[in-house]
């Protein structure tokens, strides 16, 4: 029998997307998401707890959660 | 909770407090410069995009309300809208109204033309506003034409926010928000990255 790993997704952003107006970051209860230079929005994956939060305000849909 | 993070959240009632002076006395019009202004200030001196991010009060109260009210309608945003071209075109287009409104102000400064005291709604149609012009003749007439061509261009961006809040995601106007736009440009062109 073997051990089954549940994966959780994880935020990633689209940069080409991202507008950087840091609403991601306002809303995310784990502070895992960064902007970056004034450019785009990085998420600590480490931090990440997968609650879709950012994805679900990002205006620009430049958010998706797929399994790291 | 810092008393820093409290403030900082609490710019949304600035804007409200701004929209609202411009009804009792349009000269308060020129407090929005700073929202042009600082914007861009700090992206040109390293501090990236941190106007949109935390001091926005426009975009904290398109939260409030389209998010923490729940009357958005949460929808995506069609690609057009969130297309390279039309942000940058929005960008352009903004800046063209924006020199418009400084030549009828330069006209009026020069003698070349009268003062009209209406706020234009998007580029298009007046709006009596002759209430507010409460200066009495004391300060120069072309101030108070820029403070009308001013509220004018701060008023119908905020309608356009607040119509793109309630049809798409609650801060969709940040998408092609001329000053998101020119920060991020400037932040990009600081890192040496493609526009």
């Amino acid at each position: 029998m073997t051990a089954s790993v549940k994966k959780r997704k994880k935020a990633k952003v689209l940069r080409e997307d991202c507008v950087a107006c840091g609403a991601c970051v306002n809303v995310c209860p784990a502070a895992a998401v960064i902007i970056h230079k004034g450019i785009w929005a990085d998420v600590d994956h480490d931090r990440c707890i997968g609650c879709s939060k950012c994805a679900a305000i990002c205006p620009a849909s430049a958010i998706r959660m797929e399994i790291s | 909770m810092s008393m820093a993070k409290n403030w900082k959240d609490k710019m949304w009632i600035v804007s409200i407090v701004y929209f609202s002076l411009g009804f009792f006395n349009i000269i308060f019009a020129w407090l929005g410069m700073l929202c042009f202004i600082i914007p861009i200030l700090m992206s040109v001196f390293g501090k990236e995009k941190n106007f949109c991010n935390g001091y926005c009060g426009r975009g904290q109260l398109f939260t409030l309300i389209g998010a923490n009210r729940g009357i958005s309608l949460n929808r995506e945003l069609p690609a057009f809208l969130k297309s390279r071209w039309f942000r940058y075109g929005f960008l352009l287009f903004f800046m063209i109204m924006f020199l418009n409104m400084l030549f009828a102000t330069w006209a009026v400064f020069a003698g070349n033309g009268s003062l009209n005291e209406s706020v234009k709604l998007f580029w298009t149609f007046d709006l009596p506003w002759k209430w507010a012009n409460r200066t009495g003749g004391k300060i120069p007439l072309w101030t108070v034409q820029f403070a009308y061509g001013f509220y004018s261009l701060m008023l119908t961006s905020l309608i356009l926010g607040l119509m793109s809040m309630l049809v798409f995601r609650p801060r969709a106007w940040c998408v092609y928000c001329p000053m998101g736009t020119a920060t991020q440009m400037i932040c990009k062109i600081r890192e040496g990255e493609g526009l």
